[in-house]
């Protein structure tokens, strides 16, 4: 009969080294101390290398070197050297996608379809927008001399590795400012193999540092006086840590936090593109999504028609290898998140909501989670107010457009929200009223770097992409 | 929603289950005793566009983004091997052209039996499309092999006839030894909202196709949307169809994946409407392995199993079936083969 | 003072909700003669309730209706222009308010397109970035003068639809409410302009850890320990702050005062047929 056979991708694209040191300068160093850490491929818990492990000394000399590199060369570079270097590393991106697709999932456990089709292109072309906009800055509606800040500190989540890279290092690159990053302990694979292309790009030393490490080591970089700008994307507990650390000082912060986004389906919406939409929305990604869709609400009188056609469309999932082009939920990235996921989904159970899973089998080492959609969920579930940020879907329901509006702004969060309804005129009311900073409407995760994206109220501030984005980088 | 279930309950071709495979020549469903399915709705223009604009409505960026992400399915190697087999077997084999001749068909039905002479393991093809004037020419060729036989039909491509044409049409090809009739349906009346004549001239053909059994062209790229392609699907399926078919291949853009996505989630709601199960074919513009790999994990992905018979899938092309050899030899051999190895049509 | 009659004096209290009311304390304070209300927590707490509710119909209303009420408070501050003056305010901070007001009446229907945008997205859809008021803000504000840096700094945060809470200076208590009476008959609905007189260092804490104000501006705390504990407090729901900074209030004010209370939000749809 009719079946997919194992199409894994190959590993052997990566040349992987068995250490990495800091990239501090134009080099690789060894961090002070001299520590290190070890990241693992959660599908198979494999060792993939040692990573150094960064302190308060490293950091340090982390934002002296950035500093002196915006002092002498990158703040003084006409804009349009600037871009050409920006363009350099969007190509460089570009042919070494298949390297860096692959080295994606390895490291962070998504299925190599959304590494290759998404986190990577999308990643150069962060890259190839924002490098247009390097001498292009005055007219992008911020002054008729916009300057740059100086140094970022910029902090990174593990879920797009190397998206999130580019969100963070193409606009303050284009806007004049060198960077510190830190990537997350568990993904910091392809930001190292970025550093191996700002050398391949001749990006001046010092532009680019990377220090690796824990969270400790992003609130030294946070908290690190020597820094004008920190940019942080990641957990709204951590983000709300930084703003303390940051209060009555002059460094400027933008923060792109957790979400609880509602995705809305009306009784007239599309229903095969809806489900889509509901599947792309909380299971992209293993739902390690700030902005998932992990709330259905769905109008009851559509409530079995879109459950049992998304119950269908969820059994079809293929759960398994991420490095297999077929497989559409890969590995949950830690163990940590994994018992977080499993914790809050046993809340769901204990608080009365229904459980469901299509029957998959899972991978015996690796992390891992099913597909889960829970039903009967009431607002006051901790599945329907907490983030879980893992492949679990909690389904709400609604009779009106001001009880759908009511619930999906119940929440402290706002960063994303879905509507789906062919009715226009509901469209543009609901996204009036969503409380969210970015509405799809008869769609879901889609992003663009020209594209505005950053959250309302607890989901953070500042904007990440689009014209918008530049203001979180400029004087 | 009350289905009132045709007698033969499974599909139109009597005995074989959903998953069955395509049946010999003459093998038609028994004729009568078919009530309407959806007697409950209305057939005056007014009941039928209140329940076909009453279905969901289809978003085409959305419909266009999930066959992008099925197209990036991998089929390789043994999934291939079989895809490829299961892709000729579902083939209509088809030559609608104002030259062909007697000798024309007779060479293509040669190859429909056995399209790769050099081996006898190959398949045959699941039927042969030729205009009416050829059928007779065709059945002689196809008499005594597994290989149904397609006529077009109701004044093919256009449709732009009298009914009484068309029906006369139907009934000539039928009579000369088609068993499959593929039908076109009025565009224009479909169009303006004529949606009962589409209908009644639908079941007429029906009922002139005795036991052959009825594939119904909605021309997709005429219809200017996937709205209108769901709707057109439902109205074939209403009015009796056993297979609705995208195209006719003489207008661009024929099949497209977007449009057998709908037409394949119309074919799959209707059977949970009614217990009918109703073929999808999706004709014109596939010419290569890989177009027709897309199509295989279409039906994989959003009907599955079920459909994945030539009974209940078929692709109408001319050109695909030699990009199906030779990708067949290639597997078989691990060479890449050249076109002199295939024979032309 | 003319002989023969008594002058009426006026009472001053606050602002909150589009009513006078007293402080719920019972306290005032002197400022030059008069006996002023003397804000606690509770009339805090009152004023952010007061703000909450008026801000959804403010922020509906159409911009071309909040640029009419804006430019409204200028006519009825020019108006008072005398009283400024037997309060104390030069003719020209009272000319160069009223004009400020008029500046940001101007505004209201165009911040839209100033601080929105198109997306040239790479795919069929349909992408654009809106600004939407954030809400609630509290404004801790200047000392700086009594008309024109107040004015300065509530005109641009109401304009765009947020509802303000402003702590008025403590050493300008009566400027700070005839500019209320202003407001309150400039057809300003209650409760989008909030003003509370008293001691900022008492009452600024209290709104900075308010989880139901949206925005922070604590322009006017010139105390830095006091404005760092505020923007720390503010951190627990990720209140946007704007840190106390010096400013020249004469000079172009530009749009950085309305973009502070100011979200983005971008809309998608797929474009098909």
């Amino acid at each position: 009969m009719f079946a997919y056979a194992p199409a894994p991708e190959s590993p052997a694209v990566v040349d992987l080294r068995s250490h990495y040191g800091l990239f501090v300068g134009g080099e690789f160093v060894a961090p002070a101390a001299g520590g290190s850490r070890k990241t693992v491929n959660p599908a198979t818990e494999e060792v993939l290398a040692e990573v150094a492990e960064a302190d308060a000394a490293d950091v340090d000399r982390a934002v002296r070197a950035a500093r002196a590199a915006y002092a002498a060369v990158w703040g003084p570079m006409p804009g349009a050297e600037r871009a050409k270097y920006l363009f350099r590393i969007a190509r460089i991106l570009q042919e070494r996608a298949r390297e860096f697709a692959v080295l994606e999932t390895l490291d962070n456990g998504k299925p190599i379809r959304e590494s290759r089709d998404t986190d990577v292109p999308l990643a150069a072309a962060h890259f190839f927008y924002h490098a247009g906009w390097a001498d292009k800055l005055r007219y992008a509606g911020f002054g008729d001399a916009p300057a740059p800040l100086g140094v970022a500190a910029q902090v990174i989540p593990w879920n797009f590795p190397l998206l999130m890279l580019a969100w963070k290092i193409a606009p303050a690159l284009a806007c004049g400012n060198t960077v510190v990053l830190k990537p997350a302990e568990t993904t910091p694979l392809t930001a190292l193999l970025f550093a191996e292309v700002c050398r391949q790009a001749d990006l001046p030393p010092g532009v680019v540092n990377m220090v690796t490490g824990d969270g400790a080591v992003g609130a030294a970089l946070a908290a690190h006086g020597g820094v004008d700008k920190v940019a942080f994307t990641g957990s709204t507990a951590v983000g709300r840590q930084i703003a303390r650390a940051l209060a009555g000082t002059t460094r400027r912060l933008t923060l792109e936090l957790g979400g609880k986004a509602a995705n809305i389906v009306f009784d007239d919406a599309p229903v095969d593109q809806a489900v889509e939409g509901i599947v792309q929305g909380i299971f992209f990604n293993q739902g390690h999504v700030c902005c998932a869709g992990s709330r259905l609400l769905v109008q009851e009188s559509v409530h079995d028609e879109v459950l049992d056609a998304l119950r269908r469309r969820v059994a079809r999932l293929r759960v398994g290898d991420p490095m297999d082009k077929n497989t559409d939920l890969g590995a949950i990235n830690s163990a940590a998140q994994l018992a977080r996921i499993t914790a809050l989904a046993e809340a769901g159970e204990a608080e009365g909501a229904q459980r469901w899973s299509p029957p998959c089998a899972l991978p015996e080492r690796g992390y891992w989670f099913a597909p889960t959609v829970f039903t009967g969920v009431s607002t006051a579930h901790r599945i329907a107010r907490e983030e879980i940020f893992g492949p679990v879907l909690s389904v709400l329901t609604f009779r009106t457009a001001d009880e759908a509006v009511a619930k999906a702004n119940n929440t402290p969060y706002g960063l994303s929200a879905g509507v789906w309804t062919e009715k226009g005129s509901r469209i543009l009311a609901m996204a009036d009223r969503l409380r969210a900073g970015v509405v799809w409407a008869n769609t879901f995760n889609v992003f663009d770097p020209a594209s505005p994206f950053g959250g309302y109220r607890e989901s953070g501030y500042g904007r990440e992409g689009g014209r918008h984005g530049l203001e979180s980088y400029l004087a | 929603m009350v289905a009132t279930q045709s007698a033969d309950g499974a599909g139109p071709v009597g005995g074989d289950g959903p998953t069955g495979d395509a049946g010999p020549v003459g093998r038609g469903r028994p004729v009568g005793g078919d009530g309407p399915v959806l007697a409950d709705v209305g057939r005056t223009d007014r009941a039928l566009r209140g329940f076909l604009h009453g279905l969901p409505g289809v978003d085409e960026v959305g419909a266009a983004r999930r066959t992008a992400q099925l197209a990036t399915r991998s089929v390789k190697t043994t999934a291939k091997a079989y895809a490829v087999d299961l892709a000729i077997r579902m083939l209509d084999l088809t030559t609608l052209e104002g030259a062909d001749t007697d000798g024309r068909v007779r060479s293509l039905c040669a190859k429909a039996r056995r399209p790769d002479p050099a081996d006898p393991g190959c398949p045959p093809v699941a039927a042969v499309c030729v205009y009416p004037s050829m059928v007779a020419t065709a059945a002689a060729a196809l008499r005594g092999t597994d290989v149904h036989l397609a006529s077009v039909a109701t004044a093919f491509p256009s449709g732009q006839a009298p009914t009484a044409v068309k029906l006369a049409d139907t009934r000539a090809a039928v009579a000369a030894g088609a068993d499959e009739i593929d039908m076109v349906i009025s565009r224009g009346a479909f169009l303006s909202g004529r949606y009962a004549q589409v209908h009644d001239e639908i079941a007429a053909v029906r009922r002139e196709c005795g036991p052959a059994h009825l594939k119904v062209i909605l021309e997709t790229g005429e219809l200017g949307s996937l709205d209108q392609v769901r709707r057109a699907s439902w109205l074939a399926m209403l009015a009796g169809a056993d297979f609705v078919k995208t195209s006719t291949g003489k207008i661009s853009p024929a099949a497209t994946t977007p449009t057998v996505l709908v037409m394949l989630e119309a074919v799959r709601d209707f059977r949970a409407a009614t217990g009918r199960q109703v073929g999808v074919k999706a004709a014109g513009g596939i010419r290569t392995t890989k177009e027709a790999l897309r199509y295989l994990v279409l039906v994989e992905e959003t009907v599955g199993a079920p459909w994945l018979s030539p009974r209940w899938f078929r692709f109408g092309a001319s050109s695909l079936l030699n990009d199906l050899l030779l990708q067949r030899a290639k597997l078989a051999t691990g060479a890449y083969h050249g076109p002199d190895y295939v024979t032309v049509d | 003072m003319p002989a023969g009659r008594l002058a009426v004096r006026k009472t001053y209290k606050l602002f909150v909700g589009g009513a006078f009311p007293r402080s719920e304390s019972g306290r005032t304070y002197e400022v030059r003669g008069a006996n002023v209300a003397l804000a606690s927590r509770k009339d805090l707490r009152d004023a952010v309730v007061a703000a909450r509710a008026a801000q959804p119909g403010w922020a509906g209303a159409t911009p071309y209706l909040r640029g009419q009420i804006l430019y409204r408070v200028a006519e009825m501050l020019e108006a008072r222009a005398a009283e400024f003056g037997a309060l104390g305010v030069a003719a020209a901070e009272v000319a160069a308010a009223v004009d400020r007001w008029v500046w940001y009446a101007g505004w209201a229907d165009k911040v839209a397109q100033v601080r929105g945008n198109a997306n040239a997205v790479a795919g069929p859809y349909f992408n654009l970035s809106v600004p939407e008021p954030l809400g609630v803000v509290g404004v801790v504000a200047p000392a700086d003068g009594p008309l024109l840096a107040l004015t300065s700094v509530l005109a641009p945060a109401v304009v765009t639809g947020n509802t303000a809470v402003v702590l008025a200076a403590a050493a300008h208590p009566a400027a700070a409410l005839t500019l209320a009476e202003a407001v309150a008959t400039a057809d300003v609905p209650g409760g989008v302009v909030n003003l509370l007189t008293g001691r900022a260092a008492e009452t600024a804490p209290w709104l900075a850890a308010h989880r139901d104000v949206d925005g922070l501006d604590l322009t006017g705390l010139t105390d830095a320990d006091l404005a760092r504990e505020c923007e720390s407090a503010a951190a627990e729901t990720l209140t946007r702050v704007r840190r106390p900074a010096p400013e020249d209030f004469a000079a172009d004010p530009g749009t950085g005062r309305l973009a502070a209370w100011l979200e983005t939000k971008t809309v998608w749809h797929p474009k098909g047929r």
